[in-house]
Protein backbone atom coordinates (compact mmCIF):
# COMPACT_ATOMS: atom_id res chain seq x y z
CA UNK A 1 0.00 0.00 0.00
CA UNK A 2 2.74 2.34 0.99
CA UNK A 3 5.22 3.31 -1.67
CA UNK A 4 7.87 4.14 0.87
CA UNK A 5 7.88 0.45 1.77
CA UNK A 6 9.83 -1.05 -1.07
CA UNK A 7 9.06 -4.43 -2.54
CA UNK A 8 10.16 -6.54 0.39
CA UNK A 9 11.12 -9.47 -1.83
CA UNK A 10 13.72 -7.33 -3.57
CA UNK A 11 15.25 -5.88 -0.42
CA UNK A 12 18.64 -7.40 0.21
CA UNK A 13 19.22 -9.52 3.32
CA UNK A 14 22.41 -7.56 4.04
CA UNK A 15 21.14 -4.52 5.99
CA UNK A 16 23.86 -2.28 4.53
CA UNK A 17 22.76 -3.09 0.99
CA UNK A 18 19.12 -2.74 1.99
CA UNK A 19 19.87 0.75 3.35
CA UNK A 20 21.57 1.62 0.06
CA UNK A 21 18.56 0.34 -1.89
CA UNK A 22 16.40 2.62 0.18
CA UNK A 23 18.46 5.76 -0.36
CA UNK A 24 18.88 5.01 -4.05
CA UNK A 25 15.08 4.84 -4.26
CA UNK A 26 14.71 8.18 -2.48
CA UNK A 27 17.31 9.75 -4.80
CA UNK A 28 15.63 8.28 -7.89
CA UNK A 29 12.36 9.97 -6.89
CA UNK A 30 13.96 13.28 -5.93
CA UNK A 31 13.96 14.70 -9.47
CA UNK A 32 14.74 18.40 -9.56
CA UNK A 33 14.68 18.39 -5.73
CA UNK A 34 18.36 17.40 -5.83
CA UNK A 35 19.35 20.65 -7.53
CA UNK A 36 19.20 22.43 -4.16
CA UNK A 37 22.04 20.18 -2.95
CA UNK A 38 24.19 20.57 -6.05
CA UNK A 39 26.95 22.72 -4.59
CA UNK A 40 27.25 20.57 -1.45
CA UNK A 41 27.37 17.36 -3.48
CA UNK A 42 30.00 18.80 -5.83
CA UNK A 43 32.29 20.17 -3.09
CA UNK A 44 34.65 17.23 -3.61
CA UNK A 45 36.71 16.30 -6.66
CA UNK A 46 35.09 13.58 -8.69
CA UNK A 47 35.29 11.90 -12.06
CA UNK A 48 32.54 10.63 -14.31
CA UNK A 49 33.24 6.93 -14.81
CA UNK A 50 30.10 6.66 -16.89
CA UNK A 51 28.73 10.02 -17.97
CA UNK A 52 24.95 10.32 -17.58
CA UNK A 53 23.45 8.14 -20.30
CA UNK A 54 19.81 7.97 -21.41
CA UNK A 55 18.31 4.61 -22.25
CA UNK A 56 15.38 2.39 -21.44
CA UNK A 57 14.28 -0.21 -18.96
CA UNK A 58 11.96 -2.93 -20.24
CA UNK A 59 9.06 -2.93 -17.77
CA UNK A 60 7.54 -6.28 -16.90
CA UNK A 61 4.15 -7.04 -15.43
CA UNK A 62 2.75 -10.31 -14.15
CA UNK A 63 -0.23 -12.23 -15.54
CA UNK A 64 -3.07 -11.69 -13.10
CA UNK A 65 -0.74 -9.48 -11.05
CA UNK A 66 0.96 -12.45 -9.39
CA UNK A 67 1.72 -14.95 -12.16
CA UNK A 68 4.40 -15.34 -14.82
CA UNK A 69 6.00 -12.15 -16.10
CA UNK A 70 5.36 -10.58 -19.51
CA UNK A 71 6.72 -7.43 -21.16
CA UNK A 72 4.50 -4.39 -20.72
CA UNK A 73 6.65 -1.81 -22.53
CA UNK A 74 9.74 0.30 -22.01
CA UNK A 75 10.33 3.33 -19.80
CA UNK A 76 12.98 5.97 -20.26
CA UNK A 77 15.73 6.07 -17.66
CA UNK A 78 19.15 7.61 -17.09
CA UNK A 79 22.18 6.02 -15.43
CA UNK A 80 25.46 7.44 -14.22
CA UNK A 81 28.59 6.32 -12.34
CA UNK A 82 30.96 8.68 -10.54
CA UNK A 83 34.18 8.19 -8.60
CA UNK A 84 35.24 10.49 -5.79
CA UNK A 85 38.89 11.44 -5.26
CA UNK A 86 39.19 8.85 -2.46
CA UNK A 87 38.15 6.07 -4.86
CA UNK A 88 34.57 5.58 -3.71
CA UNK A 89 32.12 5.04 -6.54
CA UNK A 90 28.49 6.08 -6.70
CA UNK A 91 25.81 4.74 -9.03
CA UNK A 92 22.46 6.03 -10.13
CA UNK A 93 19.55 4.58 -12.11
CA UNK A 94 16.67 7.00 -12.34
CA UNK A 95 13.41 7.12 -14.27
CA UNK A 96 13.23 9.80 -16.94
CA UNK A 97 15.79 11.64 -19.03
CA UNK A 98 17.27 14.16 -16.61
CA UNK A 99 21.08 13.86 -16.83
CA UNK A 100 21.65 16.40 -14.07
CA UNK A 101 19.40 14.37 -11.77
CA UNK A 102 21.33 11.17 -12.58
CA UNK A 103 24.72 12.78 -11.94
CA UNK A 104 23.68 14.30 -8.61
CA UNK A 105 22.06 11.02 -7.51
CA UNK A 106 25.27 9.11 -8.31
CA UNK A 107 27.31 11.68 -6.37
CA UNK A 108 24.97 11.38 -3.41
CA UNK A 109 25.26 7.58 -3.54
CA UNK A 110 29.05 7.90 -3.37
CA UNK A 111 28.93 10.33 -0.42
CA UNK A 112 26.49 8.08 1.42
CA UNK A 113 28.95 5.18 1.35
CA UNK A 114 31.65 7.11 3.18
CA UNK A 115 32.36 7.97 6.79
CA UNK A 116 30.02 10.97 6.54
CA UNK A 117 27.05 8.75 5.91
CA UNK A 118 25.07 9.94 8.99
CA UNK A 119 25.52 13.54 7.84
CA UNK A 120 24.22 12.81 4.32
CA UNK A 121 21.39 10.66 5.62
CA UNK A 122 20.11 13.38 7.93
CA UNK A 123 20.84 16.29 5.62
CA UNK A 124 19.81 14.86 2.27
CA UNK A 125 17.95 11.56 2.39
CA UNK A 126 15.64 12.11 5.37
CA UNK A 127 14.34 15.51 4.19
CA UNK A 128 13.74 14.17 0.66
CA UNK A 129 12.08 11.03 2.02
CA UNK A 130 9.86 13.20 4.25
CA UNK A 131 8.72 15.26 1.27
CA UNK A 132 8.03 12.13 -0.75
CA UNK A 133 6.15 10.56 2.12
CA UNK A 134 4.05 13.71 2.65
CA UNK A 135 3.10 13.75 -1.05
CA UNK A 136 2.06 10.14 -0.81
CA UNK A 137 -0.02 10.70 2.31
CA UNK A 138 -1.71 13.73 0.72
CA UNK A 139 -2.55 11.71 -2.37
CA UNK A 140 -3.99 8.87 -0.30
CA UNK A 141 -6.12 11.36 1.67
CA UNK A 142 -7.46 12.76 -1.60
CA UNK A 143 -8.32 9.29 -2.86
CA UNK A 144 -9.99 8.51 0.47
CA UNK A 145 -12.58 11.24 -0.24
CA UNK A 146 -13.92 9.03 -3.05
CA UNK A 147 -14.33 5.88 -0.98
CA UNK A 148 -17.93 4.71 -1.27
CA UNK A 149 -20.34 2.34 0.30
CA UNK A 150 -22.69 0.97 -2.33
CA UNK A 151 -26.10 -0.17 -1.16
CA UNK A 152 -27.97 -2.64 -3.30
CA UNK A 153 -31.66 -1.92 -3.53
CA UNK A 154 -34.31 -4.60 -3.30
CA UNK A 155 -36.01 -4.78 -6.65
CA UNK A 156 -39.68 -5.66 -7.19
CA UNK A 157 -41.99 -7.15 -4.62
CA UNK A 158 -40.26 -8.82 -1.65
CA UNK B 1 3.89 -2.34 -56.08
CA UNK B 2 5.06 1.24 -55.87
CA UNK B 3 7.93 2.91 -57.66
CA UNK B 4 10.48 5.52 -56.68
CA UNK B 5 9.86 9.00 -58.01
CA UNK B 6 12.12 12.03 -58.10
CA UNK B 7 11.36 15.69 -57.72
CA UNK B 8 8.85 17.56 -55.65
CA UNK B 9 11.39 18.59 -52.98
CA UNK B 10 10.16 22.16 -52.89
CA UNK B 11 6.53 21.07 -52.68
CA UNK B 12 7.38 18.66 -49.87
CA UNK B 13 9.29 21.31 -47.91
CA UNK B 14 6.43 23.72 -48.29
CA UNK B 15 3.91 21.06 -47.29
CA UNK B 16 5.86 20.58 -44.04
CA UNK B 17 5.94 24.33 -43.44
CA UNK B 18 2.21 24.50 -44.04
CA UNK B 19 1.66 21.66 -41.60
CA UNK B 20 3.67 23.53 -38.96
CA UNK B 21 1.49 26.56 -39.62
CA UNK B 22 -1.69 24.51 -39.32
CA UNK B 23 -0.43 23.02 -36.06
CA UNK B 24 0.20 26.47 -34.63
CA UNK B 25 -3.22 27.74 -35.66
CA UNK B 26 -4.25 31.34 -35.03
CA UNK B 27 -1.16 33.12 -33.69
CA UNK B 28 -3.29 35.59 -31.75
CA UNK B 29 -4.03 32.66 -29.42
CA UNK B 30 -1.20 31.67 -27.02
CA UNK B 31 0.84 28.65 -28.07
CA UNK B 32 0.29 25.36 -26.23
CA UNK B 33 3.35 24.24 -24.26
CA UNK B 34 4.44 20.62 -23.94
CA UNK B 35 4.06 20.90 -20.18
CA UNK B 36 0.47 22.06 -20.62
CA UNK B 37 -0.28 18.99 -22.73
CA UNK B 38 1.44 16.76 -20.20
CA UNK B 39 -0.40 18.21 -17.22
CA UNK B 40 -3.78 18.92 -18.78
CA UNK B 41 -4.27 16.02 -21.18
CA UNK B 42 -3.02 13.14 -19.01
CA UNK B 43 -5.32 10.58 -20.59
CA UNK B 44 -4.09 11.36 -24.11
CA UNK B 45 -0.54 11.13 -22.75
CA UNK B 46 -1.36 7.74 -21.19
CA UNK B 47 -2.66 6.37 -24.46
CA UNK B 48 0.37 7.53 -26.41
CA UNK B 49 2.74 6.00 -23.83
CA UNK B 50 0.86 2.68 -23.78
CA UNK B 51 0.61 2.18 -27.50
CA UNK B 52 3.89 3.95 -28.19
CA UNK B 53 5.32 1.37 -25.75
CA UNK B 54 7.47 3.92 -23.91
CA UNK B 55 6.68 5.39 -20.52
CA UNK B 56 7.83 9.00 -20.71
CA UNK B 57 5.06 11.56 -20.11
CA UNK B 58 7.09 14.51 -21.38
CA UNK B 59 7.99 12.86 -24.68
CA UNK B 60 4.43 11.61 -25.14
CA UNK B 61 3.21 15.20 -24.63
CA UNK B 62 5.79 16.46 -27.12
CA UNK B 63 4.62 13.84 -29.63
CA UNK B 64 0.99 14.93 -29.16
CA UNK B 65 1.93 18.56 -29.77
CA UNK B 66 4.05 17.71 -32.80
CA UNK B 67 1.29 15.50 -34.22
CA UNK B 68 -1.23 18.34 -33.84
CA UNK B 69 -3.33 16.09 -31.60
CA UNK B 70 -3.35 13.06 -33.93
CA UNK B 71 -2.75 10.40 -31.28
CA UNK B 72 -1.87 7.66 -33.74
CA UNK B 73 0.75 9.88 -35.35
CA UNK B 74 2.03 10.68 -31.83
CA UNK B 75 2.23 6.95 -31.04
CA UNK B 76 4.23 6.44 -34.24
CA UNK B 77 6.62 9.26 -33.25
CA UNK B 78 7.18 7.74 -29.80
CA UNK B 79 7.75 4.26 -31.26
CA UNK B 80 10.30 5.69 -33.66
CA UNK B 81 12.13 7.51 -30.86
CA UNK B 82 12.09 4.33 -28.78
CA UNK B 83 14.20 2.55 -31.39
CA UNK B 84 17.01 5.10 -30.93
CA UNK B 85 17.57 4.28 -27.24
CA UNK B 86 19.67 1.46 -25.81
CA UNK B 87 17.94 -0.94 -23.44
CA UNK B 88 19.76 -1.12 -20.11
CA UNK B 89 17.84 -4.12 -18.84
CA UNK B 90 14.51 -5.57 -17.87
CA UNK B 91 12.76 -4.60 -14.65
CA UNK B 92 11.75 -6.93 -11.86
CA UNK B 93 8.08 -7.76 -12.51
CA UNK B 94 5.84 -4.99 -11.14
CA UNK B 95 4.18 -5.76 -7.83
CA UNK B 96 0.78 -4.24 -8.57
CA UNK B 97 -0.57 -5.56 -5.26
CA UNK B 98 1.62 -2.88 -3.60
CA UNK B 99 0.50 -0.04 -5.85
CA UNK B 100 -0.37 3.33 -4.33
CA UNK B 101 -3.98 3.38 -5.42
CA UNK B 102 -5.79 6.37 -6.84
CA UNK B 103 -8.72 4.22 -7.94
CA UNK B 104 -9.89 0.72 -7.12
CA UNK B 105 -13.28 -0.72 -7.92
CA UNK B 106 -14.86 -4.13 -8.11
CA UNK B 107 -18.09 -5.03 -9.87
CA UNK B 108 -18.15 -8.48 -8.28
CA UNK B 109 -18.12 -7.65 -4.57
CA UNK B 110 -19.94 -4.75 -2.99
CA UNK B 111 -18.15 -4.92 0.33
CA UNK B 112 -14.51 -5.74 0.26
CA UNK B 113 -11.46 -4.96 2.40
CA UNK B 114 -10.14 -1.53 1.50
CA UNK B 115 -13.46 -0.57 -0.05
CA UNK B 116 -14.34 0.88 -3.41
CA UNK B 117 -12.26 3.93 -4.28
CA UNK B 118 -13.71 5.83 -7.20
CA UNK B 119 -10.79 8.19 -7.74
CA UNK B 120 -10.97 10.70 -10.58
CA UNK B 121 -13.45 9.10 -12.97
CA UNK B 122 -15.84 9.94 -15.81
CA UNK B 123 -18.24 7.29 -14.47
CA UNK B 124 -21.38 8.83 -12.95
CA UNK B 125 -20.90 12.04 -14.95
CA UNK B 126 -23.86 12.98 -17.12
CA UNK B 127 -21.86 13.53 -20.28
CA UNK B 128 -23.26 17.02 -20.58
CA UNK B 129 -20.89 19.62 -21.96
CA UNK B 130 -19.57 21.73 -19.08
CA UNK B 131 -19.73 25.25 -20.45
CA UNK B 132 -17.95 26.53 -17.35
CA UNK B 133 -14.75 25.15 -18.92
CA UNK B 134 -15.07 27.70 -21.71
CA UNK B 135 -13.87 30.17 -19.10
CA UNK B 136 -10.63 29.75 -17.22
CA UNK B 137 -10.95 28.90 -13.57
CA UNK B 138 -9.50 27.14 -10.57
CA UNK B 139 -10.37 23.50 -9.94
CA UNK B 140 -9.89 23.20 -6.19
CA UNK B 141 -10.90 19.52 -5.86
CA UNK B 142 -12.79 18.01 -2.93
CA UNK B 143 -12.47 18.91 0.76
CA UNK B 144 -9.73 16.62 2.03
CA UNK B 145 -9.29 15.38 5.58
CA UNK B 146 -5.48 15.34 5.77
CA UNK B 147 -5.64 12.58 8.41
CA UNK B 148 -7.62 10.24 6.16
CA UNK B 149 -5.82 7.04 5.23
CA UNK B 150 -6.50 4.18 2.87
CA UNK B 151 -6.85 0.69 4.27
CA UNK B 152 -4.91 -2.14 2.64
CA UNK B 153 -6.59 -3.32 -0.56
CA UNK B 154 -5.87 -7.01 -1.14
CA UNK B 155 -6.46 -8.41 -4.62
CA UNK B 156 -10.14 -9.14 -5.13
CA UNK B 157 -9.57 -12.28 -7.19
CA UNK B 158 -7.54 -13.76 -4.32
CA UNK B 159 -10.82 -14.17 -2.41
CA UNK B 160 -12.06 -16.46 -5.17
CA UNK B 161 -8.72 -18.26 -5.33
CA UNK B 162 -8.76 -18.75 -1.53
CA UNK B 163 -12.08 -20.53 -1.90
CA UNK B 164 -10.74 -22.66 -4.74
CA UNK B 165 -13.19 -21.07 -7.16
CA UNK B 166 -10.42 -19.81 -9.40
CA UNK B 167 -6.90 -20.97 -10.23
CA UNK B 168 -4.17 -18.89 -8.60
CA UNK B 169 -1.74 -17.14 -10.94
CA UNK B 170 1.75 -18.39 -10.15
CA UNK B 171 5.10 -17.67 -11.78
CA UNK B 172 6.18 -20.71 -13.79
CA UNK B 173 9.75 -19.39 -13.94
CA UNK B 174 9.91 -19.64 -17.75
CA UNK B 175 12.03 -17.21 -19.78
CA UNK B 176 10.06 -14.12 -20.86
CA UNK B 177 9.70 -13.93 -24.65
CA UNK B 178 10.07 -10.48 -26.24
CA UNK B 179 8.14 -9.84 -29.45
CA UNK B 180 10.21 -6.72 -30.13
CA UNK B 181 13.32 -8.88 -30.45
CA UNK B 182 12.06 -12.24 -31.73
CA UNK B 183 9.16 -12.14 -34.19
CA UNK B 184 5.82 -13.62 -33.13
CA UNK B 185 5.23 -17.24 -34.02
CA UNK B 186 1.93 -19.09 -33.82
CA UNK B 187 0.56 -20.49 -31.67
CA UNK B 188 1.85 -17.71 -29.42
CA UNK B 189 2.38 -18.00 -25.67
CA UNK B 190 0.23 -15.98 -23.30
CA UNK B 191 3.26 -13.80 -22.48
CA UNK B 192 3.69 -12.97 -26.17
CA UNK B 193 0.00 -12.26 -26.53
CA UNK B 194 -0.09 -9.95 -23.51
CA UNK B 195 2.93 -8.01 -24.78
CA UNK B 196 1.25 -7.54 -28.17
CA UNK B 197 -2.05 -6.52 -26.56
CA UNK B 198 -0.30 -4.10 -24.17
CA UNK B 199 0.93 -2.10 -27.17
CA UNK B 200 -2.21 -2.81 -29.20
CA UNK B 201 -4.72 -0.23 -30.37
CA UNK B 202 -7.30 0.68 -27.74
CA UNK B 203 -10.11 1.01 -30.27
CA UNK B 204 -9.36 -2.36 -31.84
CA UNK B 205 -9.22 -4.14 -28.46
CA UNK B 206 -12.35 -2.36 -27.28
CA UNK B 207 -14.26 -3.43 -30.40
CA UNK B 208 -13.06 -7.03 -30.10
CA UNK B 209 -13.97 -7.11 -26.42
CA UNK B 210 -17.39 -5.73 -27.30
CA UNK B 211 -17.82 -8.38 -29.99
CA UNK B 212 -17.37 -11.13 -27.36
CA UNK B 213 -20.08 -9.50 -25.25
CA UNK B 214 -22.40 -9.49 -28.25
CA UNK B 215 -21.94 -13.20 -28.85
CA UNK B 216 -18.91 -13.65 -31.09
CA UNK B 217 -17.03 -15.86 -28.66
CA UNK B 218 -18.96 -15.16 -25.51
CA UNK B 219 -17.04 -15.64 -22.23
CA UNK B 220 -19.34 -13.96 -19.72
CA UNK B 221 -17.05 -11.37 -18.09
CA UNK B 222 -17.29 -9.50 -14.80
CA UNK B 223 -14.93 -6.66 -13.87
CA UNK B 224 -13.48 -8.41 -10.83
CA UNK B 225 -11.15 -5.55 -10.01
CA UNK B 226 -9.79 -2.42 -11.63
CA UNK B 227 -6.81 -0.76 -9.96
CA UNK B 228 -5.17 2.48 -11.02
CA UNK B 229 -2.20 3.93 -9.22
CA UNK B 230 1.54 4.29 -8.98
CA UNK B 231 3.79 1.30 -8.77
CA UNK B 232 7.52 1.08 -8.12
CA UNK B 233 9.83 -0.11 -10.87
CA UNK B 234 12.95 -2.01 -9.79
CA UNK B 235 15.90 -2.82 -12.00
CA UNK B 236 18.76 -5.14 -11.15
CA UNK B 237 21.85 -3.82 -12.95
CA UNK B 238 24.50 -6.50 -13.55
CA UNK B 239 27.27 -4.28 -12.20
CA UNK B 240 25.54 -3.85 -8.83
CA UNK B 241 24.29 -7.35 -8.14
CA UNK B 242 21.18 -6.11 -6.34
CA UNK B 243 17.96 -4.44 -7.44
CA UNK B 244 17.36 -0.69 -7.14
CA UNK B 245 14.14 1.35 -7.46
CA UNK B 246 14.09 3.61 -10.54
CA UNK B 247 10.98 5.48 -9.42
CA UNK B 248 7.24 5.06 -9.87
CA UNK B 249 5.04 4.77 -12.91
CA UNK B 250 1.28 5.07 -13.16
CA UNK B 251 -0.47 1.94 -14.41
CA UNK B 252 -4.01 0.66 -14.85
CA UNK B 253 -4.77 -2.95 -14.14
CA UNK B 254 -7.96 -4.88 -14.91
CA UNK B 255 -8.78 -8.38 -13.77
CA UNK B 256 -11.82 -9.96 -15.38
CA UNK B 257 -13.65 -12.91 -13.89
CA UNK B 258 -15.00 -15.14 -16.66
CA UNK B 259 -17.14 -18.19 -17.19
CA UNK B 260 -16.37 -21.52 -15.58
CA UNK B 261 -14.29 -24.39 -16.84
CA UNK B 262 -13.75 -27.79 -15.28
CA UNK B 263 -14.06 -31.51 -15.87
CA UNK B 264 -17.00 -31.85 -13.52
CA UNK B 265 -19.43 -29.72 -11.54
CA UNK B 266 -17.30 -30.09 -8.39
CA UNK B 267 -14.18 -28.93 -10.18
CA UNK B 268 -15.79 -25.96 -11.91
CA UNK B 269 -13.71 -22.80 -11.64
CA UNK B 270 -13.94 -19.25 -12.90
CA UNK B 271 -11.36 -18.19 -15.47
CA UNK B 272 -9.32 -15.00 -15.76
CA UNK B 273 -8.56 -12.27 -18.26
CA UNK B 274 -5.83 -9.73 -17.50
CA UNK B 275 -5.18 -6.22 -18.72
CA UNK B 276 -2.34 -3.86 -17.82
CA UNK B 277 -1.51 -0.49 -19.37
CA UNK B 278 0.68 2.54 -18.74
CA UNK B 279 -1.04 5.55 -17.20
CA UNK B 280 -4.71 6.11 -16.49
CA UNK B 281 -6.10 3.87 -19.21
CA UNK B 282 -9.15 2.03 -17.95
CA UNK B 283 -10.88 1.34 -21.28
CA UNK B 284 -7.65 -0.01 -22.72
CA UNK B 285 -7.03 -2.31 -19.74
CA UNK B 286 -10.62 -3.61 -19.87
CA UNK B 287 -10.47 -4.29 -23.62
CA UNK B 288 -7.14 -6.02 -23.16
CA UNK B 289 -8.49 -8.22 -20.35
CA UNK B 290 -11.48 -9.27 -22.44
CA UNK B 291 -9.29 -10.16 -25.40
CA UNK B 292 -6.69 -11.91 -23.22
CA UNK B 293 -9.47 -14.20 -22.02
CA UNK B 294 -10.98 -14.77 -25.45
CA UNK B 295 -7.54 -15.74 -26.81
CA UNK B 296 -7.29 -18.47 -24.16
CA UNK B 297 -9.96 -20.46 -26.04
CA UNK B 298 -7.54 -23.23 -27.03
CA UNK B 299 -6.29 -23.57 -23.44
CA UNK B 300 -9.86 -24.28 -22.30
CA UNK B 301 -10.85 -26.36 -25.34
CA UNK B 302 -13.42 -23.81 -26.39
CA UNK B 303 -14.70 -23.68 -29.93
CA UNK B 304 -13.15 -20.77 -31.82
CA UNK B 305 -16.14 -19.04 -33.34
CA UNK B 306 -15.49 -15.30 -33.06
CA UNK B 307 -12.76 -13.02 -34.43
CA UNK B 308 -11.67 -12.13 -30.88
CA UNK B 309 -10.72 -15.79 -30.32
CA UNK B 310 -8.56 -16.03 -33.44
CA UNK B 311 -5.05 -15.49 -32.19
CA UNK B 312 -3.35 -14.79 -35.49
CA UNK B 313 -6.09 -12.43 -36.63
CA UNK B 314 -6.00 -10.45 -33.38
CA UNK B 315 -2.24 -10.30 -32.87
CA UNK B 316 -1.40 -9.49 -36.49
CA UNK B 317 -3.88 -6.61 -36.63
CA UNK B 318 -3.83 -5.02 -33.16
CA UNK B 319 -0.79 -2.81 -33.71
CA UNK B 320 -1.92 0.56 -35.03
CA UNK B 321 1.55 1.64 -36.15
CA UNK B 322 1.72 -1.38 -38.46
CA UNK B 323 -1.90 -0.99 -39.55
CA UNK B 324 -1.58 2.73 -40.26
CA UNK B 325 1.68 2.12 -42.10
CA UNK B 326 0.23 -0.46 -44.44
CA UNK B 327 -2.92 1.51 -45.13
CA UNK B 328 -0.89 4.71 -45.61
CA UNK B 329 1.41 3.06 -48.13
CA UNK B 330 -1.53 3.16 -50.54
CA UNK B 331 -0.68 6.86 -50.90
CA UNK B 332 2.75 6.07 -52.33
CA UNK B 333 3.06 6.22 -56.13
CA UNK B 334 1.50 3.11 -57.64
CA UNK B 335 1.60 4.59 -61.14
CA UNK B 336 3.17 1.58 -62.91
CA UNK B 337 0.94 -0.91 -61.14
CA UNK B 338 -2.11 1.11 -61.95
CA UNK B 339 -1.11 1.59 -65.61
CA UNK B 340 -1.10 -2.18 -66.11
CA UNK B 341 -4.51 -2.49 -64.45
CA UNK B 342 -5.76 0.31 -66.68
CA UNK B 343 -4.49 -1.41 -69.82
CA UNK B 344 -6.04 -4.67 -68.75
CA UNK B 345 -9.47 -3.22 -68.09
CA UNK B 346 -9.43 -1.31 -71.40
CA UNK B 347 -8.48 -4.47 -73.27
CA UNK B 348 -11.25 -6.46 -71.59
CA UNK B 349 -13.86 -3.86 -72.41
CA UNK B 350 -12.63 -3.56 -76.01
CA UNK B 351 -12.82 -7.30 -76.54
CA UNK B 352 -16.29 -7.46 -75.04
CA UNK B 353 -17.58 -4.63 -77.23
CA UNK B 354 -16.05 -6.03 -80.46
CA UNK B 355 -17.29 -9.58 -79.99
CA UNK B 356 -21.06 -8.93 -80.25
CA UNK B 357 -20.46 -6.86 -83.39
CA UNK B 358 -18.51 -9.71 -85.02
CA UNK B 359 -21.26 -12.18 -84.09
CA UNK B 360 -23.89 -9.93 -85.70
CA UNK B 361 -21.90 -9.79 -88.95
CA UNK B 362 -21.69 -13.57 -89.07
CA UNK B 363 -25.44 -13.91 -88.64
Amino acid sequence: MNRATPQSKLLHSDPQIAARQRWMGVLARAGTGLAAYESALKEVDYQLIRAPEIGMCLVRGRMGGTGSPFNLGEMSMTRCVVRLADGRTGYSYVAGRDKQHAELAALADAHLQGSEQPHWLSRLIEPLAAVQHAQQVAKAAETATTQVEFFTLVRGED
Amino acid sequence: MYVAVKGGERAIDNAHLLLAKKRRGDTSIPELSVEQVREQMPLAVARVMSEGSLYDPQLAALAIKQAAGDLMEAIFLLRAYRTTLPRFGASAALDTTQMQLTRRISATFKDLPGGQLLGPTFDYSHRLLDFALLAEGEQPGPQVDPQAELSPCPRVLDFLADEGLMAREVDDGAAVPDITREPLDFPASRAQRLQALARGDEGFLLALGYSTQRGYGRNHPFAGEIRIGEVEVWLEPEELGFAVPLGDIEVTECEMVNQFVGESAEQAQFTRGYGLAFGYAERKAMGMALVDRSLRAAEYNEEVEGPAQQEEFVLMHCDNVEAAGFVSHLKLPHYVDFQSELELIRKLRKQASEQPAAEEQRA
